[in-house]
């Protein structure tokens, strides 16, 4: 038995354009009022959706910001209509997409679960047998008389809930609620979900959170930019999301590096005021993006990459290939090679250069490759930047690449810090987890 | 249409529960609370006898006492403009219900003017005080007829309520310019002065197209003037003309129904 069913839905909303901010005045003297009802410029937010949930299955609906799911939430919800389509849900609905959305300040929370009540279509009595029960679950009985306007955002948001689960629905439609209220509230929450699972209703959960998408739902549909991407197992949906959003982020981090190494390209080859020495890893704290030096020796291309190619996104523990293409436009024997990494706060992570690590030069000519090898690249989740530069022993630059190059580490496990050295928990037999799947 | 108005009465246990929150929450926090409703409307009528007693007297005859039969005016005069600024920014002011949950929209309007309405009701002992205070006595006969009045006026106000609410979302300049012409229109109309008043010969045609020339009148004679009430032709047009704008007020909500959740 279907519980929702979404056929080629679309839904265009209107843009109205700034000049046109719907006034009477310039509708009536440019005669437009009819014209300017109508759609001037119009945004598809979703484009020809069809999905089926079945009832009594736990659907997650996943996708970036702006991809449409507040609005496919809206539409099984019937507060708005598609454009064209058809929505079709059995049996009663609940919404939790704002909660307390009907609230009244002044008065008190006790009148405000009747009246909340009766908006989300309870009658009277149904709210009088289940009020002690909404009151216990919101957490609130030694403030329910008091006017709605002297709670906190949290007892509001609970009190909200309460009456919003206790509508009894069929389907039970949930908009990102969950990342709102404290730990205890939350998994309070998600145990009333999990007693809505076992008693069978449909519930359809848009949510950012792809833990809880994997935990907790049946099925997941990831939808994008409008349209929808893919419906199925949600731990398959999730790693295709998740992959998806790595490659655009990949994309985002390639243009933002071609920006900083074009923007700073074409500047003149003037050496800083303070030269860089072996001190530089000190000064490196105040780092700013640029580039400079001579350019006798010019670094001319830059490249990462990880297991599977040019990336800029990388996995803790993967390992990391910084390539430098360098041309010598004379033939050298002074010259020095370094690499840093620098975390988003202008924290040096690490640095070095063949010259601590006592290489001493003896011929540069030509073009040449340069290439520094980390077998695994330790740092914890965050965005970093790369520091190449070739100079001389005692710091003169031939060619000094500041921050320019960006990447991303990604990481399964939310640690803190910089560094994640290799590790290992062990305890005695004492001690034992519950088995993690 | 049809279909429209038997949910109308499906909702009509939320609309109570919102009437009751409204008129709740208006008095909520200040000292005197429910007495305001009866001050208000006290204080109104000592400012206009003040001013029309005293300062620039109407001394026409048969209008006697002349605050009374303004008081018999003004009252249903304030349920209908307050109604109607009220409502027409209901739907921008509970712009979350629409936004968030699934809620009948209309419900809004309707609220306001029903909310308005409960606050007449409780003015109207105001004007038993008065006339017993002055010795002035109704015909029990016209009384009958003031249910009627009520409700046509009820029929009207919510048929421009429904109307406005829905069309101050696509304009905002709505409420502005309503704030006007309900000042222009509170002068045209027969209410600080009288009907059949000299001056007010060479435009009668002009105040007979105002419906509420005729509420106005029709409160008038039922409450102040002594003798039958005769002006139930004119009443009983407003009536069904009211009516006709009411399907046409519900019809335009209606239609822009769909564009609130958007719009607002």
């Amino acid at each position: 038995m279907t519980a929702i069913e979404l056929s080629n839905v679309t839904k265009i909303y209107r843009k109205y354009s700034g000049r046109q901010f719907a006034t009477l005045k310039s509708a009536l003297l440019q005669r437009s009022i009819l014209s300017e009802l109508s759609p001037t410029e119009t945004f598809p937010a979703l484009r020809d959706v069809s999905f089926t949930i079945a009832r009594g299955r736990t659907c997650g609906v996943i996708g970036r910001n702006g991809s449409g799911k507040s609005t496919a939430l809206k539409l099984v919800a019937g507060i708005t209509k598609p454009t064209s389509g058809s929505v079709t849900v059995n049996g009663r609905i609940s919404a939790l997409i704002e909660l307390g959305a009907g609230f009244h300040p002044e008065i008190s929370g006790r009148e405000n679960v009747f009246i909340n009540g009766i908006m989300l279509g309870l009658s009277r009595r149904e709210i009088e047998r289940r009020f002690d029960e909404i009151v216990e679950f919101a957490e609130l009985r030694d403030f329910i008389e008091a006017p709605v306007k002297t709670y906190s955002s949290g007892m509001y948001m609970r009190l909200g809930f309460a009456v919003a689960i206790h509508v009894d629905p069929d389907v039970l439609l949930v908009d990102e609620v969950l990342a709102v209220g404290d730990e205890g509230f939350t998994h309070k929450c998600l145990d009333k979900f999990a007693e809505f699972r076992r008693i069978g209703k449909t519930i359809l959960l848009v949510t950012h959170s792809l833990g809880l998408v994997e935990r907790f739902c049946d099925e997941a549909i990831w939808l994008d930019e409008g349209r929808m991407r893919t419906q199925g197992d949600p731990k398959r949906v999730v790693d295709a999301y998740l992959a998806a959003v790595e490659k655009s982020e990949d994309a985002l981090l390639a243009t933002t590096t071609a920006k900083a190494v074009a923007a700073v390209a074409p500047a003149p080859a003037e050496p800083p005021t303070a030269m860089p020495d072996h001190s530089e890893l000190k000064n490196l704290f105040q780092a700013v993006e640029g580039r400079w030096g001579s350019r006798e020796i010019e670094i001319t291309r830059v490249t990462l990459s990880g297991g599977d190619g040019d990336s800029f996104i990388f996995h803790t523990g993967e390992a990391m290939r910084v390539t430098m293409t360098v041309l010598a436009h004379a033939p050298a024997t002074d010259f020095v090679f370094g690499v840093s990494f620098f975390n988003a706060d202008g924290v040096c992570c690490y640095g070095t250069n063949t010259y601590i690590e006592q290489m001493d030069p003896l011929q540069l000519e030509g073009e040449v490759e340069v290439t520094f090898d980390i077998d695994s690249l330790d740092l914890v989740e965050g965005t970093y930047k790369l520091d190449v530069a070739v100079h001389t022993c005692d710091g003169y630059p031939y060619d000094y690449h500041r921050l320019l190059y960006t990447f991303r580490m990604k990481s399964r496990t939310p640690d803190v810090g910089i560094y994640r050295p290799k590790h290992h928990w062990s305890f005695s037999p004492g001690i034992r987890f519950k088995e993690t799947h | 249409m049809l279909a429209n108005l038997s949910q109308l009465i499906r909702y009509r246990g939320l609309i109570y529960s919102l009437v009751a929150r409204e008129l709740k929450a208006r008095y909520r926090g200040s000292v005197l609370g429910f007495l305001w409703s009866f001050i208000n409307p006290l204080l109104l009528l000592a400012i206009y006898s003040f001013i029309f007693t005293t300062i620039m007297p109407n001394r026409a005859e048969g209008l006697q006492p002349y605050a009374v039969f303004m008081l018999c005016g003004i009252l249903p005069w304030n349920w209908f403009s307050t109604s109607l600024n009220e409502a027409a920014g209901s739907l921008i002011a509970g712009g979350n219900l629409i936004k968030k949950v699934l809620f009948p929209a209309e419900v809004l309007p309707i609220v306001t003017v029903l909310a308005n309405m409960v606050h007449f009701f409780l003015a109207l002992p105001i004007v038993l005080l008065v006339l017993l205070v002055y010795r002035h006595w109704p015909d029990p006969a016209g009384l009958v007829w003031f249910p009627v009045v009520v409700a046509v006026q009820l029929v009207f106000t919510t048929a421009l309520a429904l109307g406005l609410a829905a069309l101050t979302v696509h304009f905002r300049d709505i409420r502005d310019i309503l704030t006007n012409v309900l000042m222009l229109w509170f002068f045209t109309t027969p209410i600080i002065y009288f009907y059949n008043q000299k001056e007010v010969q060479p435009f009668k045609w002009l105040f007979n197209l105002n419906p509420f020339t005729h509420l106005a009148i029709s409160y008038q004679e039922i409450l102040f003037f002594n003798g039958p009430f005769g002006h139930w032709k004119w009443l009983l047009t407003i009536g069904a003309v009211s009516l006709v704008l009411f399907a046409a007020g519900y019809w335009l909500f209606d239609r822009l129904r769909d564009s609130f959740a958007e719009v607002v």
